[in-house]
């Protein structure tokens, strides 16, 4: 019994979490504890057999279901608080309180009658037992299970199924439209220029030179400039000053070059 | 092992579960509380198969979880299509039908 007042508090306290957390994400962290403290109770309760699909159905199958399409739906959303029907939270917390009171009071009380235990029925072994139950008395019930699984699939099938409305876009359509926003407007068909290329950064966040020095605005990524963090010509200035830099740096920084004023010195600059 | 504390944590998980669904509104969530609801039965189940000696209850369990499996699949693809619709998964946007 020990066991069961340590997981009790855990499992009342993970499932008020449930309704209780802003986000979805934590209600269902918060249900995942719920269900393997009940594999426990499950184990404790002479059930080896459902302890185990306990967590491999439960917890394992259908609450990466549950992450799963949180993820797709998106995680960040959380619960309005604006009420659609007047007072229906208040109402639905209280007769959910006199409920769960009633439930707890009397139902749990109202059981009589020694406890019997499994020792006898699980003598073959619990597994063993509940096939001789499924294959005998149940064995229709387990039939229409099979029927249910299979709606339940097509179900899924059908309701996640989109239809294409529009024809498939080809590459050709593709190039033609390139062609055509480059006719119109004037936007370059080809690929954007790559950014510059400097062994003291990373490179992605420092933009491409053009041929007369001044830096490439869309070489670099337009999240990286909307946060701010482009160096935007932190190596852009004269090619000079930019060696001293360097050669402040330190000897180990690397080489030392020739005079950095031809053009083909320039070039070099670039993929230091 | 008595009995009574097992059903009356059931009932508790049951009742937390009810509120739940009353409560929330994002859809995802209100399955979430149908499944504690479903666990607590559960709960009662198997301790009701121990305090009988019998396994009914326990499969009579493994049929729930069969269900719930069944259930779970198809509702969250029915809030997959209803989200790729609205672009939200409250249950409180889908309300067309209301006069």
């Amino acid at each position: 019994m020990t066991a069961f007042w340590l997981l009790a508090p855990i499992m009342v306290v993970a499932a008020l979490g449930v309704v209780l957390s802003r986000k979805a994400v934590h209600s269902a962290l918060c249900l995942a504890v719920v269900m393997i403290s009940l594999a426990m109770m499950y184990a404790m309760q002479d059930a080896p057999f459902l302890f185990a699909v306990q967590i491999i159905v439960y917890t394992g199958a259908i609450m990466m279901l549950f992450l799963f399409v949180l993820m797709l739906v998106g995680v960040d959303k959380t619960d309005s608080l604006v009420e659609t029907i007047k007072g229906q939270r208040l109402v639905a917390i209280v007769l959910g309180l006199l409920f769960g009171g009633v439930l707890v009071t009397v139902v749990a009380q109202a059981f009589v009658g020694p406890v019997v235990g499994l020792g006898e029925a699980n003598a073959d072994g619990n597994v063993h037992g509940l096939a001789k139950l499924l294959f005998n008395r149940y064995v229709f019930a387990f039939e229409a299970t099979s029927a249910l699984l299979i709606t339940a699939v097509l179900g899924a099938m059908v309701l996640a199924h989109r239809e294409r409305l529009e024809p498939r876009r080809t590459q050709r359509d593709l190039a033609l439209e390139r062609m055509q926003r480059y006719a119109e407007h004037g936007e370059h068909p080809g690929n954007l220029p790559t950014p510059g290329v400097y062994a003291r950064h990373n490179a992605v966040d420092v933009p491409a030179l053009l041929p007369d020095g001044s830096t490439s605005e869309i070489s670099t990524s337009k999240t990286l400039r909307d946060r701010g963090v482009v160096r935007d010509g932190a190596f852009a200035g004269d090619v000079s000053v930019t060696m001293r830099r360097l050669e402040a740096d330190g000897p180990e920084r690397g080489r030392v070059e020739p005079p950095p004023s031809t053009p083909a010195r320039h070039d070099g600059e670039e993929d230091l | 092992m008595t009995v009574e504390p097992f059903i009356g944590l059931s009932a508790l998980l049951f009742a937390i579960g009810a509120i739940g669904v009353l409560v929330r509104r994002n859809a995802i969530v209100v399955f979430m509380c149908v499944e504690l609801m479903l666990n607590a039965c559960n709960l009662s189940f198997v301790t009701f198969a121990r305090a009988h000696g019998n396994l009914d209850g326990q499969v009579a369990a493994f049929f729930v979880m069969v269900v719930a499996a069944a259930e779970v699949v198809v509702g969250l693809a029915i809030i997959v299509s209803i989200f790729r619709t609205r672009r939200s998964a409250s249950v409180d946007d889908a309300s067309l039908l209301k006069l």
